[in-house]
């Protein structure tokens, strides 16, 4: 049979989830295996080197670079405080002497003969790594992290902005099709997860912001309205670090685009549960889609549900998704995948799939399809 | 020893293009080309898997085996295997390089140019000179992790306590590179050979050191190949090695793996020395633009790293600004709607244009991604600066000074692109006029595209050292380049000068190859196209007394011109190209121009 792989989204009701927690250097790691976590447990931590500064003291005190291990007060590996003594000349009789005050605290690391450069390094920075989801620890990295597990329901968005955060899932919206409008928000929803239709403007996000929401799931928004919210026009769809009280997920595209049915009717079956999100999104080679983690309690598990086996890619009959112009957005089943190549109206020659959607049959190039994993 | 068959691979960051070229009669062709994902990502993590993927459908294609298993067979045997293997890479996000100098625009710039020759994309040039403070550098070599480091500065027998200094800064940051973690920092030093000493002193522990010779020696030389040729060692030695797969497939291979751009670059190289002629060589990619020149003999490459067509699209639109892109769009077209397009089309890079309005717009932000790319390549591509010139009196009123650019559109000779918005338009015509809108080219400049993009195989042929293969390597990599990569769209004659609307300012007349004689009239802003084949046609232009189109203002030139699959375009549209800016009369503008090239289906009826 023929078969196209586009990797699509997921949308799972029920599948293992497991994350890696790891650090960004070596430190030490905090829970066991097997060991039972909350997302803001902390699971391993360490101490990033400080900050470098240099001072070149040779200049500062008009000497040789070669004489400067003569007016060093400070020794290398020996702690200073911020405007103490860390260079000195002998000066005339005893007077007139040149000093050099630390501009920061920390600690001396090395002093150049060559360059009369002087290397401070400020304070390690401690780095703490929070669990982000509920489970328990599956394996651990040698004090590196953990690897956490969890049953859960899950899905993925396709661009998101913001980085992981949490909260009670409240779905606002009547529909799938409906837009999140300003009425909708109240301080109630505080901290929440909050799912809407097909669309949020800039004013209403902007307010989710003010009522500081723990995070919005929909299906469209303006691409133009990213600037204003970043600072910057995005160039290329790589998030995750800004700093914003409110993550953006969304889940179809750029516009106003209706979220899909199956993410919709999911997110609605876990309205009110606890859940873990992260709008960090890499689009490049090692791709990061922004992510819903539902974990699931032990009554809400029945192994019912098998993942569909991905690896396949496209077939006949698979479910997909369009992603991109004239048919944007539209969900239907592939009839078949034809060899040849066939010509758009584009007139691009490309390999096609025939595609059943809501009754009506089309032709759209596969590179145009993604597939709707779900199970 | 005489090669009959040559398996070639490049295992691009999304797709690894593998093709197969034969000996038939007395000259080298390609056959067959196959293609499958790269796999150096989870869940598979070996490069190798791709490769077999894309040497298995050749396999398939060709109905000829060249796999036993997971072993690609050479030499030939009878009708299986092939004689050798060869392969480029720009997986995983290429090599990634940081470099630095004294002097920004000196030493910094020449290094810059190693890198990029080299193939390399260079994340940052640090210089002593560049207004950062020290921690600030500091911080930025920690961010970004780059797989190399370059290091120059001074002349020979020049400044130490700079680069030293520089030095310093890099063992403070002690970076740890991109992949792996078994290992330490490869830094090359190729500065002040009086400095070695002390930059051994400073980074021998803490970073794999090499030292070569100075890329500076002295103001007026440059000496990029002992800093070229190792990048590519170290490519291989410690970058590759860390890739998923990519020890198996060195091991496979019978010539060193070339990063893509290195090898593109590499064979536009040689192509422009054999033929003694200028080039400009463009590959835009779904993340950047490469671009490639060779002007008097000197050899430049510029990468623009988020200027591409999928994965920074937006980024091109985010330098330019909408107006840019729209004034190449012949149809209405809401803006909004527009924006939230090329957006769609950066979350979703891997899509194709269904509907002609899709192609349009492509095509349209394909000719400012170009554009840009080039201004940063003209800005890039110039002479050393820092050079002491004699001046005498009679060169008192020239304002020419050291590091002006050596892109001359007047002296170029041929413009080749590739990349899949180039190479794949559905229509070459489209194709020919993204190159000239947006490359502009002046006087005479040929046209060509690269077929199914193959010239990072080619290059990597073409550079194969070993003795008993390098001729014939050399001369398939040649041929097939000529024969089967170039695809000859026409040559483009623009004049350039200043003339008033609907005034005549060339007259071409040209002997088509059956013998005919034509004789064609272009006047201020207009565009003409004139079906020839690629095939030497006596041309005579004459320019109007005002207008240039080569030999000075008024000079007559008589020479041999090529048709290609487009044709002769006579470009009037003038330099630079002014467009109305009422929105219907530019519209109007453009779809007169579409249709006289026969550019898109709909404006023909």
């Amino acid at each position: 049979m023929a078969h196209a792989y586009t990797p699509g989204l997921k949308v799972l009701h029920e599948t293992k989830v497991i994350k890696e927690r790891r650090l960004p250097l070596k430190g030490d790691v905090l829970k066991k295996k097997n060991e039972a976590v909350s997302p803001d447990d902390i699971v391993a931590t360490t101490d990033l080197p400080g900050n470098v500064q240099m001072v070149n003291v040779a200049n500062l005190l008009n000497i040789d670079a070669a004489d400067i291990a003569d007016v060093m007060k400070v020794q290398k590996g020996n702690k200073f405080e911020k405007d103490d003594l860390i260079a000195e000349t002998a000066g005339l009789f005893g007077l007139f002497k040149s000093k050099v005050p630390a501009p920061v605290s920390g600690t001396l690391e090395s002093f150049s003969e060559v360059t009369g450069q002087v290397v401070l390094r400020e304070a390690p920075i401690p780095v703490e790594m929070d669990a982000y989801i509920s489970g328990k620890v599956q394996d651990v990295i040698p004090e590196e992290g953990v690897y956490i597990e969890t049953d859960a329901a899950f899905i993925q968005g396709i661009f998101g902005i913001g980085g992981e955060s949490r909260g009670d899932l409240k779905i606002i919206t009547k529909s799938r099709e409906d837009e999140i409008t300003s009425d909708m928000l109240d301080s109630s929803l505080a901290g929440k997860v909050v799912v809407g239709g097909s669309h949020i403007s800039l004013a209403t996000y902007k307010k989710a912001l003010s009522l500081k929401v723990a995070a919005i799931v929909v299906g469209g928004f303006n691409y133009s309205d990213l600037k204003p919210i970043l600072g910057y026009t995005l160039g290329v769809a790589i998030t995750g670090s800004e700093d914003l009280v409110t993550s953006l997920i969304v889940t179809e595209g750029f516009g106003k685009i209706n979220m899909g049915s199956r993410t919709f009717d999911l997110l609605k079956l876990h309205d009110g549960n606890f859940v873990s999100v992260n709008g960090a999104t890499q689009i490049r080679a090692g791709v990061i889609r922004p992510e819903i983690v539902i974990p699931l309690k032990s009554d809400q598990i029945t192994g019912k549900h098998k993942d569909i086996d991905a690896s396949m890619g496209i077939t006949d009959g698979s479910l997909i998704r369009v992603i991109r112009a004239p048919y944007f957005g539209k969900i239907g089943n592939v009839i078949s995948l034809p060899n040849e190549l066939q010509k758009m109206e584009s007139e691009t020659m490309v390999r096609v799939a025939k595609v059943e959607i809501g009754g009506e049959k089309m032709i759209v190039p596969r590179a145009n399809l993604e597939m709707v994993e779900t199970d | 020893m005489e090669l009959k068959s040559i398996l070639a691979t490049d295992c691009g960051s999304t797709t690894t293009k593998a093709i197969l070229i034969e000996k038939v009669g007395d000259e080298y062709r390609l056959k067959f080309r196959g293609e499958a994902p790269t796999t150096v990502e989870a869940p598979f993590e070996d490069v190798t898997k791709g490769v077999l993927n894309a040497v298995m459908e050749v396999e398939e294609l060709s109905d000829r085996k060249l796999l036993d298993g997971d072993d690609i067979i050479t030499p030939q045997k009878g009708d299986i295997g092939v004689d050798i293997y060869v392969s480029t890479s720009s997986a995983g996000g290429g090599l990634q390089m940081m470099v630095a100098g004294v002097v920004k625009a000196m030493t910094g710039e020449s290094a810059e140019r190693a890198a990029l020759g080299a193939g390399s994309i260079v994340m940052d040039v640090m210089a002593s000179n560049d207004g950062r403070k020290p921690h600030e550098k500091i911080s930025r070599i920690r961010q970004l992790r780059p797989d190399m480091i370059l290091l120059s500065g001074g002349i020979d027998g020049g400044t130490i306590s700079h680069v030293v200094e520089l030095s310093e800064m890099i063992k403070a940051a002690n970076p740890r590179p991109r992949l792996g973690t078994g290992y330490k920092l490869p830094v090359i030093y190729a500065g002040n050979n009086e400095a070695q000493d002390d930059i051994r002193n400073t980074l021998g522990e803490s970073t794999d050191l090499t030292i070569v010779e100075n890329i500076r020696p002295v103001l007026e030389v440059e000496n990029l190949g002992p800093s070229r040729d190792k990048i590519h060692d170290l490519f291989m030695e410690h970058v590759m090695a860390q890739a998923p797969g990519y020890k198996k497939l060195m091991g496979w291979t019978d010539a060193p793996i070339m990063p893509t751009p290195g090898a593109v670059g590499s064979l536009i190289e040689m192509i422009a020395r054999d033929e003694n002629i200028s080039v400009v060589g463009v590959d835009i990619g779904g993340a950047t633009t490469d671009i490639f020149s060779v002007f008097q003999g000197v050899f430049n490459r510029t990468v623009s790293a988020n200027l591409g067509m999928s994965y920074s699209v937006c980024n091109v639109l985010a330098e330019t600004g909408m107006d840019n892109v729209l004034r190449w769009v012949p149809i209405d077209i809401d803006r909004a709607e527009l924006n939230n397009r090329i957006g769609n089309k950066m979350i979703r890079p891997t899509t194709v244009p269904q509907s002609l309005q899709e192609l349009i717009i492509e095509q349209a932000i394909a000719r400012e991604a170009l554009r840009l790319s080039f201004i940063q390549h003209k800005e890039f591509a110039v002479a050393l600066k820092g050079v002491q010139t004699e001046r005498t009196i009679s060169d008192a009123f020239d304002q020419s000074e050291s590091g002006a650019t050596l892109v001359n559109m007047m002296e170029l000779d041929l413009l080749v692109g590739s990349g899949g918005v180039l190479s794949h338009a559905p229509r070459r015509a489209q194709a020919a006029r993204m190159l000239v809108d947006a490359f502009m080219p002046t006087g005479i400049t040929q046209l060509a595209v690269d077929s199914i993009f193959m010239m990072p195989q080619l290059g990597v042929l073409a550079n194969i050292d070993k003795k008993d293969l390098k001729n014939n390597a050399r001369k398939a990599a040649v041929e097939v380049f000529k024969k089967d990569c170039l695809i000859r769209l026409g040559t483009c004659i623009a004049p350039v000068g200043k003339s008033k609307p609907g005034k005549t300012i060339l007259t071409l007349e040209l002997t088509l190859p059956d013998g005919n004689a034509i004789k064609h009239e272009l006047k201020t802003g207009e565009l003409i196209k004139i079906d020839a084949p690629y095939k030497p046609m006596k041309a005579k232009l004459t320019p109007a007394r005002n207008m240039d189109i080569g030999a000075g203002k008024g000079e007559v030139i008589n020479t041999k011109i090529y048709g290609g699959q487009v044709g002769i375009l006579l470009d009037g549209r003038g330099r630079p190209l002014e467009l109305p800016e009422v929105d219907s009369e530019r519209i109007a503008k453009l779809q007169e121009w579409s249709k006289v090239v026969n550019e898109y289906p709909d404006f023909n009826n």
